[in-house]
């Protein structure tokens, strides 16, 4: 059973009379252990694909199911239960909390999960220790470099043991070497711990981490295969 | 399965992080509270004096004075003229059903002796019925009879002042005092009653029986004259029954005919003291109503502040959703700062209200009483306000789609 299986997906929008068809019928399956980058142009509707792999939003029709779980039909409160459990997500701009450390941004999915307090401290400084940020834990976000940064966020997205990582942009804000450095780790995360990355992005050499590449374009896939090594 | 450590603790933190804008947004339930607090104390305190005054007056009672008289077309005032007799004080008792207790009066100021101490206090002669029309005890000693009545004994009863001054620390039962020279012997001493409604010292006071001062001390013209008669209803619901009864019967038995004024007036002290009460109460009410809408207001400043941050915090509401805060999560969160804001603020308002109380009535000398209900009141009522003005930013802020949210700058 693949991990995310995706059956003529499509979302519109209406814009006065005019409906715009963000995403129009995509169908396709990844597994668990795929490294897939999602590469398109502004307005491909690669965002709003991602979007709705994770649970933020939902499709105007077809299906979409997680783990076999048709999530396409849930409550809000419903897909904020998937997400705190299976997804974890990377953004562009590392959307940590501020006035607020390292250690208590990591703890927070585990806030939304009853996990008692001795617990969340456990397991967020071993995700911590797993993203190489131990002896961090106490830096608030504006201590940090960007790359550090991305790091609290990925660890963020670890501490749930989501078997998904949906990731934004993630290099977006950071120079090269350090971009590297971020995609070495999504790799050591997908290899070791057979964790499912998606990874959203318009850079060549960013994509060429993954091992499936997907193209978008005016809202449909228009290529979707093992990734060119340069 | 929500997390209220945690999410009170998230609630603190947001709070801390603006301090000054927190603590003025308190600022309004603090006043408001306080402002509760202080008016219901001064009303309270007004009410309870009024009412310590109805009760050391004697409840249901109501006076019977003599009337204007005109002497050669001069009309004297209320008074001047003894109309009243021991006759109409006894048919009054037997006649009006209305009533339980009389009790005649006759008194006046007089010079007491006893060994090388005086006094002059004011002496009063009178029934046994005086003690229970006013509702006052005997601490020491006995009361005097109908017997002392009848015979005209020599016996007193003293108001703690006059014990005070005239013996000090000696025991004056079965003394001898002198008033105007005659010698009395002093069965009791009357309990300690303070201040009238008027600020007259009520303790400074001799009873005794009323013949005796009839025939003793201040000879009347008429035998058998009194200067008022002090009247008990049966109840408070008895007062004006009673009033227009003996009205009705007084001026029978004066021979007043259909046109004529009435020789005698009568009062109803109770009935007086009650609308006294029932202004304070209405002043008290007036106060706390105002001090109530200074709550509203703080309420609604808190609300304001609320949204404020919501809006400000958009951002961090997308995070929290992202990662699977569900919608109760964020709505506790913004609902238990708001009420964290208007508690801490209820319990600042609460200690400035109780000390304002207790600086007013040490300043401006007004009595202020802090109950324990209004103290419940304020702070129950700020609690309310915090999760009614704190729902509707709560609720805006759970509502927000987390796409937006995160995208929000």
């Amino acid at each position: 059973m693949s991990l995310i299986e995706v059956q003529d997906i499509s979302k519109n929008y209406n814009l006065g009379d005019v409906q715009v068809c963000a995403l129009c019928g995509v169908s396709l399956s990844m597994d668990k252990g795929d490294f897939v980058a999602v590469m398109g142009q502004s307005g491909s509707g690669k965002s709003t694909f991602m979007n709705i792999l994770g649970c933020l939003d939902k499709p105007t029709s077809g299906r979409y199911s997680l783990e076999g779980v048709d999530v396409s039909e849930l409550s809000r409160d419903e897909l904020a239960v998937i997400r705190n459990k299976k997804i974890g997500f990377v953004f562009q701009g590392f959307n940590l909390l501020s006035r607020t450390s390292a250690l208590e941004n990591v703890e927070l999915p585990m806030l939304y999960n009853g996990l008692p307090a001795k617990d969340r401290k456990e397991l967020a400084m071993a995700a911590l220790k797993t993203v190489g940020l131990s002896g961090r834990e106490n830096h608030h976000p504006n201590q940090l470099s960007g790359g550090q940064q991305q790091r609290v966020a990925i660890a963020r997205a670890l501490v749930n043991k989501a078997p998904l990582i949906l990731a934004d942009e993630p290099t977006g804000n950071l120079d090269t070497k350090t971009s590297r450095e971020i995609m070495d780790l999504f790799v050591t995360l997908n290899e070791e711990s057979d964790i499912t990355v998606i990874i959203v992005t318009h850079e060549p050499d960013i994509a060429v981490f993954s091992k499936r590449t997907i193209r978008f374009l005016d809202g449909r896939v228009v290529s979707d295969g093992q990734t060119v090594k340069l | 399965m929500i997390n209220i450590p945690s999410t009170v603790k998230i609630s603190v933190r947001a709070l801390r992080v603006n301090k000054m804008r927190s603590a003025l947004t308190m600022l309004g339930i603090i006043i408001g509270v306080a402002a509760v607090i202080t008016m219901l104390a001064v009303g309270t305190g007004a009410r309870q004096k009024i009412g310590e005054q109805i009760a050391s007056m004697g409840s249901n009672q109501l006076i019977v004075l003599p009337g204007a008289s005109t002497s050669g077309g001069a009309r004297m005032g209320a008074g001047s003229q003894m109309t009243l007799s021991m006759g109409d004080a006894e048919a009054i008792l037997k006649e009006c059903p209305a009533v339980s207790y009389v009790a005649p009066v006759l008194g006046g100021v007089a010079q007491v002796i006893y060994g090388n101490q005086n006094w002059s206090t004011s002496v009063t002669g009178t029934t046994p019925g005086m003690l229970v029309v006013r509702d006052w005890q005997i601490s020491e000693g006995r009361s005097f009879t109908d017997d002392d009545v009848r015979g005209a004994t020599k016996v007193c009863l003293l108001g703690q002042t006059v014990v005070e001054n005239l013996f000090g620390s000696i025991d004056p039962i079965g003394q001898i005092v002198r008033i105007k020279k005659v010698p009395f012997t002093v069965i009791g001493v009357l309990d300690r009653k303070g201040q009238s409604p008027n600020g007259q010292d009520q303790d400074d006071t001799i009873y005794i029986p009323v013949t005796t001062a009839q025939k003793k001390i201040f000879g009347t013209t008429f035998p058998g004259m009194v200067r008022i008669i002090m009247v008990k209803a049966k109840g408070a619901e008895e007062l004006s029954q009673a009033q227009k009864q003996i009205t009705e019967l007084i001026r029978q038995r004066h021979r007043i005919g259909q046109k004529q004024d009435d020789d005698f007036t009568v009062r109803n002290l109770t009935q007086m003291m009650q609308a006294s009460e029932q202004s304070a109460r209405v002043m008290a009410l007036l106060l706390g109503s105002i001090a109530g809408v200074s709550l509203l207001v703080g309420g609604i400043g808190i609300m304001n502040i609320m949204l404020v941050s919501v809006t400000e915090r958009t951002r961090e509401i997308g995070i929290r959703m992202a990662v699977g805060a569900k919608t109760w999560d964020i709505r506790l969160q913004f609902l238990i700062e708001a009420l964290i804001l208007s508690l801490i603020g209820g319990g600042v308002g609460i200690l400035i209200g109780v000390s304002g109380s207790q600086v007013l009535s040490n300043l401006a000398g007004w009595p202020t009483i802090v109950s324990m209900s209004s103290i419940f009141l304020a702070f129950s009522f700020s609690g309310v306000v915090g999760i009614f003005f704190g729902f509707y930013p709560a609720m805006k802020a759970s509502l927000l789609d987390p796409i937006e949210a995160l995208r929000y700058e």
